[in-house]
C-alpha cells in the first residue's frame, strides 16, 4: 500500500470537523478492508483521516474509526504517536466527519481498525514528525540530520536544544509533505506493544463520554416508534387520540417503520405509544415460529446444496470408511442486545440535515439522510459519538433512518429512543443455523472424511449459490483431512438478520469443534492429540493450541470435580485456542476458568488485547449458556433482560491469556474469541457426564 | 404535574413533572444529567443506578414522587475530579470498554464499599450480579473494587490486615472459586 500524506487547508478542517485552524494539519487515507485486499492506489487520494499539531502543543487525531469499547482511540493514537514520537498526555482523539469523498465505505467492523491501519497511520506520524524537524533545523540553521524528535519536541542533538512541537507547528505547516518517509525498526518501538493507559477511561468514569443517546440538541422533541411486532407487517390503521392526551406528547406521525410518537420527555414519549391506539397488518409471515423454521432448515438440509468446498471425494470416502460418525447441530437467531439501546438525533432543515449517531458504518447513515431527505450529499452532516457497545447491530442504518424520517415529518429536532423491548424484538438478528455433519475413520481412528451441510439464512450476497457469511467456519476449516464436501442452503424465513460479533463462525466454530471432539471419543483418540496430528499445516493454529494445552495443564489431573474442553479458532486473521475448565454438579454447570492462547500478529497494545480476548469470551459464554430468540406467530418472544438474559459477574470465569510474539502483520482481535468458547464449554461438559451437546443454548437438561 | 423537591449532588433541586416519571428520565431529559444510563427500564441491567440517602438504586424503575426530600446521588456527583477511590481504582485498572454500563457499575461499587469496607469476591458478586456489562468487563470490576477498597483503606489510615490483603492479591490475580 502506497498511503499519501497530504497537507490540509482550512475547508480540510472544516471537512475533518476541526474546531481550530492553525497549527500543522495531515490528511491521509485510511482503507478499508475491501481496498486493503485490492491495493487499491485510487483510494490515496481519498483523505478520511488527520492528524492536527496545534500551537497549544496537543496532538489530535481525527479519526473515522467508531470507538464502540474495543479501544481504537488508544491502540491507533499509539501507531501514530510511535512514529510523531508523542508525548501520550498530549494526545486527543476526535471522531472525524463523513464526506462523500472518504470514499464508498466508512465504517468499523470486522475487527479491521488496526489491521487497515498498521500501515498508513504509522507513515503519518512520521510524515509529521520530518517536517516538525526539518523546521526546527531551519529556525536553528542546521542540517535535519543534527535534530531528532523525542516526546512531542524536537532536540538539537549538538546543542540539546529544544523545540516544543506547539513553537513548531505553524512553521511546519508552510513546509513541503515529505515524499517518502522511513518506519522504524520495530526493535525501535516504545509506545507500539506497551500499554498506556486507555485515553477514553477518564471520561467513561464520570459520566462524561457522549454516547449517541446522551446527544441533547436545542428545541429537540424525544420519540418512540410503534412497530408491527411482526417482522414484515405494517401499519394498517392508528388513532392518536388517547395518544396525544398524554401530558408531554406533542406530536404523532406515521413514518415508514411505524408511528412516531413526540414529547419533550422520552418517558411520555413511551406512555403515549402505551396509550396509542394501532392496528397491524400483519404479512406473509404472521404464522412462522422457531419450529416452522426449524422444519425449513431440516427439510433443505436433505437435498444437496450448493458446493462451498470440495477435496477429494468425501462421499465414497465417507461410504468405504471403517466407522462413520453423524450429528445435527443447531444454533438459534441471536439479538445482539449491545448496553446502549439504539437511537439516533436527527435535525432535518430545508436546506440541511445534521444526524448524531452511535454508528458502526458512517457512509450508510450519510447515505440514508441523503436519501430521505433529498438534500445534496454536502449538506448532510453526520456526527459519530461513543458507540456503548456495537456488536455488528450498529451497521445497521434503520434507526437513522427512523430519526431522519421523523424529523422530517415533524419539522422538529428529534432524538428517538429505542427501549430494550424494541431492541430485542426489532433487532437484525444473527442468523439461526442447522447443519448437518458426517464423517468417517479409518481403521486406527483417524478422520479420513468429512461432510457438513449448511441451512442457514444468508446475508452479505451470494455468489455461486452460497453465502460466505453462513459457511465460513466449516469452509475455510483448518484440518487436514483428506475428503472434505461442505455444501449449503439458503433459507428465507423473513427474520431480519445481519453481523453478530464473529458472523458465521460464531455458529460454524461451535459445530465443527464439537464434532471433532465426537471423532475423538468415536476414534479413541485424545482431543488434543487428535487436533495436534490434524494441525501439521497449520502452524501458527497449532502454536497457540499447544500453548494454551500448556497453560491449562492438559494431560494433568484437574482440580476435583472439574472437566476441560477445547476450542480453536482462526479468524480475522488471528489465531486463538481456549480450553475451558468446568463443573456440573447436581444439573448445575459452572465455567470456572478458561485459558486463552493468541497469536494476533504484531501486538500493539496488550492490556487491549486482553480486554477484546476476555469480552470476546464473555460474550460467547452469554451466547452458549443463555442466548436464544425464538419466534412465535411470526415475532419475536423475548421482550428484555428478564427473558433474553446475559452472563453476569456472579458467573464470571477467571479468564487467563497468553499472548504469542509474533512479527507477523497484525490480526484483527474483537471477534478472536467469541467461536471457540461455546465448543470449549461444551467439549468440557462432554468430558463431565458423556452427553454431546449438539443445540444452543446449552440446556437444563443438557446437564442431566 | 406536581413540584417535586430534593437533594441532587448536594445541592437543593425541585422539578415540575407528572409524579409517576421516572428518576432517571428527570435526570436525563429533564435535568440534562445524561451519566446516568438506560438500559433496559425494568431494573435488570443496573445501567441507571444512582444513590438514594447512600443506597444504590435503579433510577428506571423509581418515580420521581418516591425521592421526594430525599437525597440523590448520580455518577457526576461521586466527585468532580474523578477522585472517588472507586473512579480512582477503574482509571488505575483501566476497566472500561464502551463505557456504557460504567456509571451504574460504579454507583453500585461505592455503595458496596460504603457498607463493605473489604469485600470479598462473593460480596462483589453478590453486589452487583445485577449490573450487566456486554463489553465483559467483569474481571477487571473485579480488580478495581478489591483496589478502591484498599484505596479507601489507606485513605482512612488503616492498613489492611495481612489476611484480608492476602485474599484482596489472590483475587486480583484471578483466584475466584
Amino acid at each position: 500500500m502506497n498511503a499519501t500524506v497530504q497537507k490540509i487547508n482550512r475547508r480540510g478542517f472544516l471537512k475533518a470537523g476541526a474546531a481550530t485552524a492553525g497549527g500543522l494539519m495531515l490528511g491521509f487515507h485510511l482503507p478499508e478492508s475491501s481496498q486493503l485486499r485490492a491495493q487499491d492506489a485510487a483510494s490515496d487520494a481519498k483523505l478520511n483521516a488527520f492528524v492536527h499539531v496545534g500551537a497549544d502543543d496537543t496532538v489530535t487525531l481525527y479519526l473515522h474509526k467508531s470507538e464502540m469499547g474495543q479501544g481504537v482511540v488508544t491502540s491507533l493514537s499509539q501507531l501514530l504517536g510511535e512514529e510523531l514520537e508523542c508525548d501520550w498526555n498530549k494526545i486527543r482523539t476526535q471522531f472525524a466527519g463523513v464526506d462523500p469523498a472518504y470514499g464508498p465505505l466508512m465504517g468499523t467492523f470486522g475487527s479491521m481498525s488496526i489491521r487497515t491501519t498498521w500501515e498508513p497511520l504509522r507513515r503519518a506520524g512520521a510524515s509529521a514528525r520530518e517536517m516538525l524537524m526539518q523546521a526546527a533545523a531551519q529556525k536553528w540553521g542546521v542540517d535535519s540530520s543534527r535534530c531528532r524528535a523525542e516526546n512531542n519536541a524536537v532536540i538539537n542533538t549538538a546543542t540539546n536544544e529544544r523545540l516544543s512541537y506547539g513553537s513548531l507547528a505553524e512553521a511546519a505547516a508552510k513546509l513541503p509533505v515529505p515524499g517518502k518517509v522511513a518506519l522504524k525498526d520495530p526493535k525501535q518501538f516504545h509506545l507500539i506493544g506497551t500499554s498506556p493507559k486507555r485515553l477514553d477511561t477518564a471520561q467513561k468514569v464520570c459520566g462524561k463520554a457522549e454516547f449517541g443517546i446522551d446527544v441533547r440538541r436545542p428545541g429537540a422533541l424525544y420519540a418512540v416508534v410503534a412497530r408491527c411486532p411482526v417482522f414484515g407487517g405494517k401499519v394498517a390503521s392508528f388513532d392518536a387520540t388517547k395518544a396525544k392526551a398524554v401530558p408531554g406528547v406533542k406530536q404523532v406521525v406515521q413514518i415508514s417503520s411505524g408511528v412516531a410518537i413526540l414529547a419533550d420527555n422520552t418517558w411520555s414519549a413511551m406512555e403515549g405509544r402505551r396509550a396509542l391506539q394501532i392496528q397491524f397488518d400483519e404479512g406473509p409471515t404472521a404464522n412462522s415460529s422457531s419450529a416452522t423454521i426449524r422444519k425449513m432448515f431440516a427439510d433443505l438440509a436433505e437435498k444437496p446444496g450448493a458446493v462451498a468446498r470440495k477435496q477429494g471425494d468425501a462421499p465414497a470416502a465417507l461410504s468405504g470408511a471403517a466407522k462413520k460418525i453423524e450429528a445435527v447441530y443447531e444454533a438459534p437467531y441471536l439479538a445482539h442486545a449491545p448496553m446502549e439501546p439504539m437511537n439516533c438525533t436527527a435535525d432535518v432543515r430545508p436546506d440541511s440535515c445534521e444526524v448524531w449517531a452511535s454508528t458502526q458504518i458512517q457512509t450508510a447513515a450519510h447515505g440514508t439522510a441523503v436519501k430521505i431527505t433529498g438534500l445534496p450529499p454536502d449538506k448532510v452532516k453526520v456526527h459519530t459519538t461513543f458507540l456503548g457497545g456495537g456488536f455488528g447491530r450498529r451497521g445497521g442504518d434503520d434507526f437513522v433512518r427512523e430519526a431522519v424520517e421523523i424529523s422530517k415529518a415533524a419539522g422538529v429536532p428529534v432524538k428517538l429512543t429505542w427501549s430494550r423491548e424494541d431492541d430485542i424484538q426489532h433487532d437484525l438478528y444473527r442468523p439461526a443455523s442447522y447443519s448437518r455433519y458426517a464423517a468417517g475413520l479409518d481403521a486406527e481412528g483417524w478422520p479420513i472424511a468429512w461432510t457438513t451441510r449448511i441451512s442457514c439464512p444468508a446475508f452479505g450476497g451470494i455468489k455461486d449459490g452460497v453465502s460466505r457469511t453462513a459457511v465460513e467456519g466449516v469452509e475455510d476449516m483448518q484440518y487436514s483431512i483428506a475428503n472434505v464436501l461442505v455444501d449449503y442452503h439458503d433459507a428465507d424465513t423473513g427474520v431480519p438478520v445481519t453481523f453478530w460479533r464473529s458472523v458465521g463462525y460464531s455458529q460454524n466454530t461451535f459445530f465443527v469443534e464439537s464434532f471433532l471432539d465426537e471423532l475423538a471419543a468415536a476414534g479413541g483418540k485424545d482431543p488434543l492429540e487428535l487436533r495436534r496430528r490434524l494441525l501439521q499445516k497449520s502452524p501458527r493454529l497449532l502454536a497457540v493450541l499447544n500453548l494454551a494445552a500448556e497453560k491449562a495443564g492438559w494431560g494433568t489431573p484437574s482440580p476435583a470435580g472439574r472437566t476441560r474442553g477445547i476450542g480453536i479458532n482462526n479468524n480475522i486473521g488471528s489465531f486463538t485456542a481456549q480450553i475451558a475448565e468446568v463443573s456440573v454438579t447436581g444439573g448445575k454447570l459452572r465455567v470456572h476458568r478458561v485459558v486463552c492462547a493468541v497469536d494476533c500478529g504484531h501486538v500493539v497494545n496488550p492490556h487491549i488485547i486482553e480486554q477484546q480476548l476476555q469480552s470476546g469470551i464473555v460474550y460467547g459464554l452469554s451466547a452458549a449458556l443463555k442466548g436464544a430468540i425464538t419466534i412465535d406467530r411470526g415475532r419475536v418472544q423475548q421482550q428484555n433482560f428478564n427473558q433474553y438474559d446475559v452472563l453476569r459477574i456472579d458467573e464470571m470465569p477467571v479468564v487467563e491469556v497468553h499472548i504469542v510474539p509474533s512479527q507477523e502483520a497484525p490480526g484483527g482481535i474483537g471477534e478472536a474469541t467469541t467461536p471457540g468458547t461455546a465448543p470449549a464449554i461444551a467439549n468440557a461438559i462432554f468430558a463431565a457426564t458423556g452427553k454431546r451437546i449438539r443445540q444452543l443454548p446449552i440446556r437444563a437438561q443438557d446437564l442431566a | 404535574m406536581a413540584t417535586i423537591k430534593f437533594t441532587l449532588n448536594g445541592k437543593p433541586q425541585a422539578v415540575d413533572v407528572v409524579p409517576q416519571m421516572p428518576l432517571l428520565w428527570v435526570l436525563r431529559d429533564t435535568l440534562g444529567m445524561t451519566g446516568t444510563k438506560f438500559g433496559c427500564g425494568m431494573a435488570l441491567c443496573g445501567a441507571c443506578t444512582v444513590h438514594i440517602n447512600g443506597q444504590p438504586i435503579r433510577s428506571c424503575s423509581m418515580p420521581i414522587s418516591g425521592v421526594a426530600n430525599k437525597r440523590v446521588t448520580t455518577i457526576e456527583g461521586l466527585s468532580s475530579d474523578n477522585s472517588h477511590p472507586v473512579q480512582r481504582a477503574w482509571i488505575e485498572e483501566d476497566v472500561p470498554q464502551c463505557g456504557y454500563c460504567q456509571s451504574g457499575q460504579i454507583m453500585t461499587a461505592a455503595g458496596l464499599l460504603a457498607k463493605t469496607a473489604n469485600p470479598t469476591d462473593a460480596d462483589i458478586d453478590e453486589a452487583m450480579h445485577g449490573n450487566v456489562c456486554r463489553c465483559g468487563t467483569y474481571q477487571s470490576i473485579r480488580k478495581a473494587v478489591h483496589l478502591a477498597a484498599r484505596y479507601m483503606a489507606a485513605a482512612n489510615g488503616k492498613v489492611p490486615t495481612q489476611a484480608s490483603n492476602g485474599n484482596a492479591l489472590k483475587t486480583a490475580q484471578g483466584g475466584a472459586q
